[in-house]
């Protein structure tokens, strides 16, 4: 497709230029210049190269699959009216380019600004040349982000980050509402193809979706393009560097919504709701701007209120509903660009060699920058529309336009031309008080530097641009004619009008309504000088209708009131409503399924009552339903219930053909309880005080509610148990695990191969969750504080040391010493042995119940078992356990297995297995799933040990929080317990 | 045997659901505890149940359904098991580390003001 490498270069160049700018040195201001700028002239050269095809009235494409399940494409398409707006993005882009280079002081870090700058430029370019509704969406929303990036460049000055964030919040909200608006028009149409959409007018328009989809297309437009009552934020988008505005406000960002308009127009105008909608806000905004216009003293401010007004011209004349009218508003759209960006240029230049852009301080900058002011006044003389410049040539388009509309509302209609005179007239107003307030009159007082001409090449851009109007002014049909001609052709189609590109036409109605305004507008600024003199903020008459405020009141309540309301309304921050609420959803989710979709009964028939068992489940359930009932009062007893029922699972495991199950259950529950009698330590005493819980009925109400919502969750679970147990269980994996757990697992123990071969990887996850959970809980530990209530010696501790003192021949601490001396004797002994159980668990594993799991669980009770005995001082000083080390072994053996896999060209975890035949031991099987294994095994002791170990050392620091210290000073971690919990586990 | 389970099933789920609800830390933990009991041994019985048939092969032959259990359920038990201890331990060690910051032993660290 050489035909579509232009396109793919002009979208692709921006982008990548962005980031090689974003990677240059912070001072690199040439470099950043000299690329941005080649980049810029690169892109205008590829528009270029399109333009034979694109003259002949064909359109370039380029498709490739983006998302094909969904039926979008990435889809660039230029036709004539892309590439005018292409080439303005790049051409405005190159000049401004130029002029930024000697804008921006050196302190500023320039690179950056080229860097958005250039993303803009790529953002922009992706609007106009998309193919696709919702990738111009997409590079919608780019364009408001790095216009938010551009404006906010400056972002140590509150006014330049209120005014980002408000033209962020501004057109970004209109970009998802024109997203909304392209899946309706895409949901009509059946295609997001802007080909497609472009062919189906028809449909469109007698479709009953059209008004949503249209108010919502024009949400986005009009926010963009900052029509009434849209308009606020683009004046204070005027804190971004000038060059910024130049650039934006002239030929892009704000012409993205003229853009979309005109693109649209051939499908979606053409009716009243379009003429109403566009139409009048493209009125109100045109007075509004101009008005507003003549009484900013910023120059910039002017420059922005005076863009509003035009472009809120265009958007009059897009909403006319008139194909003349169309092609009128695709010349403004080059007309604006040209004296617009010159103008803000000029405006810029103004400010950096005097220092100010305030109109009342400036004054007679003639004598001292004549070729600026020659300049700036032949710009602003487009502006005002004076013949000869091209800005005439749209006006006079304009006012034949405004004179021959029609359409079925004669009362609108006579308004238009009136209005049309009064924006005209404001508008020559505010061109003359720019010039004659900057350039005229005395000399300037007291400027904070003195004005002179700028360099050569920052004036350079401004002369070309004013040349530019000069040339369209004078012989427009020679000049812009045929690129305009093929715009329109490109938007409109077939029913492009003839229309006439000359300056003169005669002497007509709206030469003479021309010549009137201009009598007006003079009349009228002189009228104003004495109000203007007086220097008051804000126009007279609509002062009090301040976009701003409304938009911040807008903030505020939605970002503020609404969601705090919302939150005291709907939210809580307790715990028990939020878990309340999730059982109570998750029991009326089940049960309505079960409504809805009905359950029969099963096809498995229930087998037999085994008395043994259910004198177990007996006990079973007695034990959960004393533990729930215990767990407030008598935490210890508690605890002892949720062992029993943990010892009932267990053997439920047996008893159903489990035993790696009830192996791995019983070692949990050691180690778990174990955990929770470390815990209990630190939980405040609790005393069963009648009454103390406020009212009785209460209380009773909100238990009686909970029992309510647990019965119901009870008989629930045990209906679905019952009914799941009932059917005959889906084979689905089990029948290709089994028959192949030997042969290629090289394991007889079905559940173990799955864990360390077949499903490997998951187990390889699960330890490493094991791994984070540990280092959590000991990170957590480590700052641990106790309740000032539960740092004295336990109350058995401080009997056994008032026993010690009061007899003469013990030694204080001779009673705790010896403390459990047979057990701690035993567990001695017996530590080998378990040893030597875990690693018989751990090589066996493989082929009968055993494994890494259990084997891991066995050391680390083993090892517990010393501690709970001999007492923490006691086995640290003759044992040293690393848990860090032996998680980190773990899980690097555990990875390097898998990863060995890979040198012998498998995939990750693949494992490999022979029986090898040991002496003594005899025959043993040798599978890498051992090793894997063993990772596991080397993890879950380090995991555990490094929990437990954790939390039995919280002991000792209470011994040392009870020793005599000043009452509270918790802020900072006194160094010696730090140093106990660093000494004890974490020195690895 | 059917019954007897599920029977138990509901029971340990009632009562892991009452503490759940109750508000303080400790019986918030032994409910998770009790709960994760049930939801075991409800993904456990999903493989229907079966005695003597434990998923250990004989001799290296294949194994077939009728004569073991299904492997599957018992081996996202086994790592339920050991996820179910360690995000006992963290809860526990949050618990702890909560109390010693707030002074209370409520879910809220407040006592509520009811």
């Amino acid at each position: 497709m050489p035909d579509a490498l232009p396109l793919l270069i002009a979208i692709a160049l921006p982008f990548a230029g962005a980031v090689a700018a974003g990677l240059l040195p912070t001072h690199a201001r040439n470099a950043a210049a000299w690329l941005a700028g080649g980049v810029a002239l690169l892109g205008l050269a590829m528009v270029w190269a399109a333009y034979p095809t694109v003259s002949a009235g064909g359109v370039l494409r380029f498709t490739a699959g983006w998302m094909p399940s969904l039926g979008l494409d990435f889809s660039l398409r230029m036709d004539g009216f892309a590439w005018l707006f292409a080439g303005l993005v790049f051409g405005v882009g190159v000049l401004v380019v130029v002029y930024a280079r000697y804008y921006m002081a050196a302190e500023d870090p320039v690179p950056r600004f080229f860097a958005f700058l250039l993303a803009f430029m790529g953002s922009m370019t992706g609007v106009v040349l998309s193919g696709n509704l919702i990738q111009l969406a997409f590079f919608w929303e780019l364009t408001s982000l790095f216009s938010f990036l551009l404006i906010g460049y400056w972002h140590h000055t509150a006014a330049a980050r209120d005014g980002a964030r408000m033209a962020l919040t501004v057109t970004a909200t209109g970009g998802l509402c024109l997203f909304a608006g392209v899946l309706i028009l895409g949901h009509i149409v059946g295609s997001y193809e802007l080909d497609a959409v472009l062919a189906a007018g028809d449909l469109i328009r007698a479709h009953p979706l059209y008004l949503p989809a249209l108010v919502l297309i024009l949400l986005g437009a009009l926010t963009k393009s900052a029509q009434f009552p849209f308009h606020f934020w683009l004046p204070h988008a005027m804190a971004a560097p000038t060059p910024v505005s130049a650039y934006l406000h002239s030929a892009t960002l704000v012409k993205a919504g003229i853009f979309l308009m005109a693109r649209l127009w051939p499908v979606l105008a053409g009716t009243e709701a379009w003429f109403w909608i566009v139409g009048s806000a493209g009125l109100a905004t045109l007075l509004l701007g101009a008005y507003v216009a003549i009484f900013q003293h910023d120059l910039k401010g002017l420059l922005a209120y005076s863009t509003i007004s035009h472009l809120g011209l265009i958007t009059l004349l897009l909403g006319l509903n008139s194909e003349l009218a169309m092609v009128a508003a695709i010349f403004h759209v080059i007309n604006h660009a040209t004296f617009k960006a010159s103008l803000f240029m000029a405006a810029g230049i103004i400010d950096h060699e005097t220092g100010t852009r305030d109109i009342r301080r400036l004054s007679g900058l003639n004598r001292f920058m004549p070729f600026t002011a020659r300049l700036a006044l032949i710009a602003a003389g487009a502006m005002a529309g004076v013949p000869l410049l091209n800005g005439f040539l749209s006006k006079e388009m304009f006012f034949a336009e405004a004179l021959s509309a029609k359409d079925p509302l004669p009362v609108f209609f006579d308004v238009l031309p009136v209005a049309a005179m009064v924006a005209s007239a404001f508008s020559v107003a505010y061109s003359l008080r720019f010039i004659h307030g900057t350039f005229f009159g005395p000399d300037p007082v007291d400027l904070p530097h003195k004005p002179h001409e700028p360099p050569a090449w920052m004036r350079f851009p401004v002369e070309v641009l004013v040349l530019a109007c000069i040339v369209i002014g004078i012989l427009p049909a020679a000049t812009v004619g045929p690129y305009l001609d093929m715009a329109a052709r490109a938007a409109l189609g077939a029913a492009t009008p003839e229309y006439s590109l000359a300056v003169w036409h005669g002497f007509n109605l709206p030469l003479v309504m021309s010549m009137a305004a201009f009598a007006a507008g003079l009349i009228l600024y002189r009228l104003l000088q004495s109000h203007l003199a007086k220097g008051i903020e804000g126009p007279p008459l609509i002062r009090s209708l301040e976009g701003r405020r409304m938009f911040e009141r807008t903030m505020v309540f939605l970002s503020w009131r609404l969601a705090r309301t919302a939150e005291g309304v709907l939210g809580t921050r307790r715990l028990q409503p939020q878990l309340r609420l999730v059982v109570v959803a998750a029991v009326l989710a089940a049960g309505w399924t079960v409504w809805t979709r009905g359950v029969g009964p099963g096809n498995l028939v229930p087998s037999g009552i085994d008395p043994v068992l259910a004198l177990i489940w007996l006990l079973g359930a007695a034990c959960a339903l004393g533990a729930a009932w215990q767990a407030k009062f008598h935490r210890l007893a508690a605890l002892i219930l949720l062992g029993g029922t943990g010892l009932v699972v267990c053997v439920t495991f047996v008893w159903f053909s489990a035993p790696d199950l009830a192996l791995t259950q019983l070692l949990v529950e050691v180690v778990t309880t174990i955990l929770l009698l470390l815990g209990l330590r630190w939980l405040p005493k609790r005393m069963d005080i009648p009454g103390s819980r406020g009212s009785e009925a209460v209380t009773l109400t909100r238990r009686l509610r909970d029992l309510g919502i647990a019965t119901a969750a009870g008989a629930g679970m045990a209906g679905l148990a019952f009914g799941v147990m009932t059917r005959f269980p889906p084979e689905l994996l089990a029948r290709h695990f089994l028959e192949l757990a030997y042969s290629e697992g090289g394991g007889t123990n079905v559940v173990n191969v799955i864990l360390v071969d077949f499903r490997g990887f998951d187990t390889m996850g699960e330890i490493a969750v094991l791994g984070v959970v540990a280092m959590t809980a000991y990170a957590l530990l480590r700052r641990f504080r106790p309740a000032s209530d539960s740092v004295d010696v336990p109350e058995q501790q401080r009997d056994q040391s008032a026993f010690d003192a009061s007899r003469p021949d013990r030694k204080d601490g001779d009673t705790v010493a010896d403390w459990l001396f047979i057990p701690s004797l035993i567990a001695r002994l017996l530590f080998p042995v378990i040893l030597l159980v875990a690693l018989f668990l751990l090589l066996r594993g493989h082929d009968l119940p055993g494994g890494g799991f259990a084997a891991g669980l066995t050391v680390a009770i083993a090892m517990i078992l010393q501690y709970m005995f001999g007492g923490t001082q006691w086995v640290e000083a003759r044992l040293r356990v690393l848990p860090m080390r032996w998680m980190g072994i773990g899980l690097l053996l555990a990875a390097g297995t898998g990863l060995g896999a890979w040198m012998f060209d498998r995939p990750f975890l693949t494992s490999y297995f022979a029986y090898s035949q040991i002496p003594v031991l005899g025959k043993v099987p040798v599978a890498s799933a051992l090793l894997f294994d063993i990772g596991v095994f080397a993890l879950v002791v380090g995991a555990t040990i490094l929990i437990l170990i954790a939390l039995a050392r919280q002991s000792l620091r209470g011994h040392r929080a009870a020793a005599p210290r000043p009452p509270e000073v918790p802020a900072v971690p006194e160094p010696a317990a730090t140093a106990v919990g660093q000494t004890a586990v974490g020195d690895d | 045997m059917e019954l007897i389970l599920s029977l138990g099933i509901g029971v340990l789920t009632g009562s892991g659901v009452w503490l759940l609800l109750r508000p303080r830390t400790f019986q918030v933990i032994v409910g998770l505890s009790l709960l994760s009991y049930a939801v075991n041994l409800f993904i456990f019985s999903t493989g229907g149940l079966r005695t003597g048939a434990a998923p250990i092969l004989e001799g290296g032959r294949a194994g077939t359904l009728a004569m073991h259990a299904d492997p599957v359920p018992q081996a996202l038990v086994l790592t339920a098991i050991v996820i179910g201890f360690a995000t006992t331990a963290l809860f526990l060690v949050v618990l702890l580390a909560a109390r010693g910051l707030t002074g209370t032993d409520h879910v809220d660290g407040k006592e509520s003001g009811r």
